[in-house]
């Protein structure tokens, strides 16, 4: 039988309320959030997961997904 | 080659541009955003000192003009404050939407160059002192050469973490904050008011800032590291109990950084300015006149150095002394304050709030406030009356 994969998250922005104000780019230790013009773009390769970002969006645009 | 660039075209890179284009040097400064001033990050109080000190008033960038603020405690007593006493965030409510737009004109008019639509992807020192900056516009690539930058893209600055200078934020040194511009709703034109309490606001506060006689903006900051809710969810309640009915027109969100004052807010070649500096105030959460004075500090020593030849940490540091020696005190006087005032709970701030409920506070500033509230309440405030004396 294969062996299930673990399965991993990331963290998942909801454009619809995300209003681009940078709190979660000023909160990542890692370097991973960034204001690309208007989008917010997170480098899922440096996001540790760590949720500072979560709980800096004061939209609360920010959650951790499963990715299947 | 450009003597300098300033990446971020908010009150504190266009005063920073317009500075050093008068001093006579090339200046290129960049707007990530299409329409500069847009979207709006601000609750939009300044003081009127503050705004004078820089630019000749134009009433079109005026919202509204007030001549107080009115503070609540948790449990509703009321402290009022002439304007003139209440510090760097009552006075005007700026149209932030035309003022940014109006600096950056007359940056443009004072010689700089200006262009927006166009995000600064990183900054690379050369060998001969000088720095290229790499720049997106639409789509495509490319690169200036300049001898210093001046980072004035905000909260979310990267320019610092490009230089070395770490400016990241622990979830205690950033205000999160959600504002609703409202209409339809009762309040005094001529007031900004302020709610305290850490039910409603945990580590910041809930405020209304007139813009005009039919609307306000209506916010919130809270401290994620404080926050069992949302910042919106908070707000939505207040607003609920206080303000059922009004309409709201516009939203606004934003990141507000409480650090207090840096160590240093230059590398070579670099220098930070207003919410990328972390010049925001950390009681208030203000941050245009800071922005616009640490901007002209910039300005004035991004000139000296270019006279100079002279682009190095060593010699910027000339600006983290004139930031220091001017608000910095401020800063870090505030940061302190801040850090008991987080401490207290509802009871205490009631206490705090009726012990100096029945002054005369039309003639008095923040400090013999503060004076009268530790002369009340010796044995909660005693600890820091080395700052106010």
């Amino acid at each position: 039988m294969a062996r299930r994969k673990k399965p991993q998250k990331k963290i998942e922005v909801d454009r619809f309320r995300c209003a681009y104000c940078g709190a979660c780019v000023a909160v990542c230790k890692f370097n991973a959030n960034e204001l690309v013009e208007t989008f917010l773009v997170i480098d899922e390769e440096e996001c540790t997961l760590c949720m500072s970002c979560i709980k800096a969006c004061p939209m609360r645009a920010l959650a951790v997904k499963e990715v299947a | 080659m450009y003597d300098v660039v300033v990446i971020g075209a908010g009150p504190g890179g266009s005063i920073a541009a317009k500075t050093a284009a008068e001093k006579g040097l090339s200046v290129l400064l960049v707007e990530k955003r299409q329409e500069i001033g847009t979207p709006v990050r601000c609750a939009e109080g300044v003081s009127k000192e503050a705004i004078a000190r820089f630019v000749d008033i134009d009433k079109k960038w005026i919202a509204a003009e007030v001549v107080g603020a009115r503070i609540y405690s948790p449990d509703g007593t009321e402290i009022v404050m002439a304007e003139e006493m209440a510090g760097n965030e009552v006075g005007y409510v700026l149209e932030r939407k035309v003022f940014d737009r109006h600096l950056a004109r007359l940056a443009a008019k004072a010689g700089a160059d200006v262009i927006v639509k166009t995000t600064a992807t990183g900054i690379k020192r050369k060998e001969d002192g000088t720095v290229e900056v790499s720049l997106r516009r639409m789509g495509e690539e490319y690169s200036v050469d300049t001898k210093i930058v001046i980072g004035a893209d905000g909260v979310e600055s990267r320019v610092g973490k490009w230089a070395g200078i770490d400016t990241t934020l622990k979830l205690s040194e950033i205000e999160s904050c959600v504002q609703y511009l409202m209409t339809g709703i009762d309040f005094d034109p001529e007031y900004c008011y302020f709610w305290l309490g850490n039910e409603i606001a945990p580590g910041g506060y809930i405020w209304l800032f007139p813009k005009g006689e039919d609307a306000a903006n209506v916010g919130i900051g809270v401290l994620p590291s404080l926050a069992k809710k949302s910042p919106k969810e908070y707000l939505d309640s207040f607003i609920k109990e206080h303000f059922d009915g009004g309409e709201i027109v516009e939203v606004v969100a934003g990141g507000v950084p409480v650090k207090g004052p840096v160590e240093t807010a230059v590398a070579d070649n670099v220098m930070l300015v207003g919410d990328a500096a972390r010049h925001a105030d950390p009681i208030t959460g203000g941050g245009i006149a800071n922005a616009m004075r640490g901007g002209y500090f910039a300005g004035c020593v991004a000139a000296e150095a270019v006279e100079k030849g002279d682009y190095s940490a060593k010699f910027l540091r000339k600006y983290d002394e004139l930031w220091k020696n001017d608000f910095g005190k401020t800063l870090h006087r505030n940061k302190i304050l801040q850090q008991k005032l987080l401490k207290m709970d509802d009871k205490t701030l009631n206490k705090l709030a009726k012990s100096i409920a029945g002054c005369n506070l039309k003639e008095m500033s923040v400090r013999k406030i503060v004076m009268e509230l530790i002369k009340h309440n010796p044995r909660l405030l005693w600890d820091i009356k080395g700052l106010f004396v």
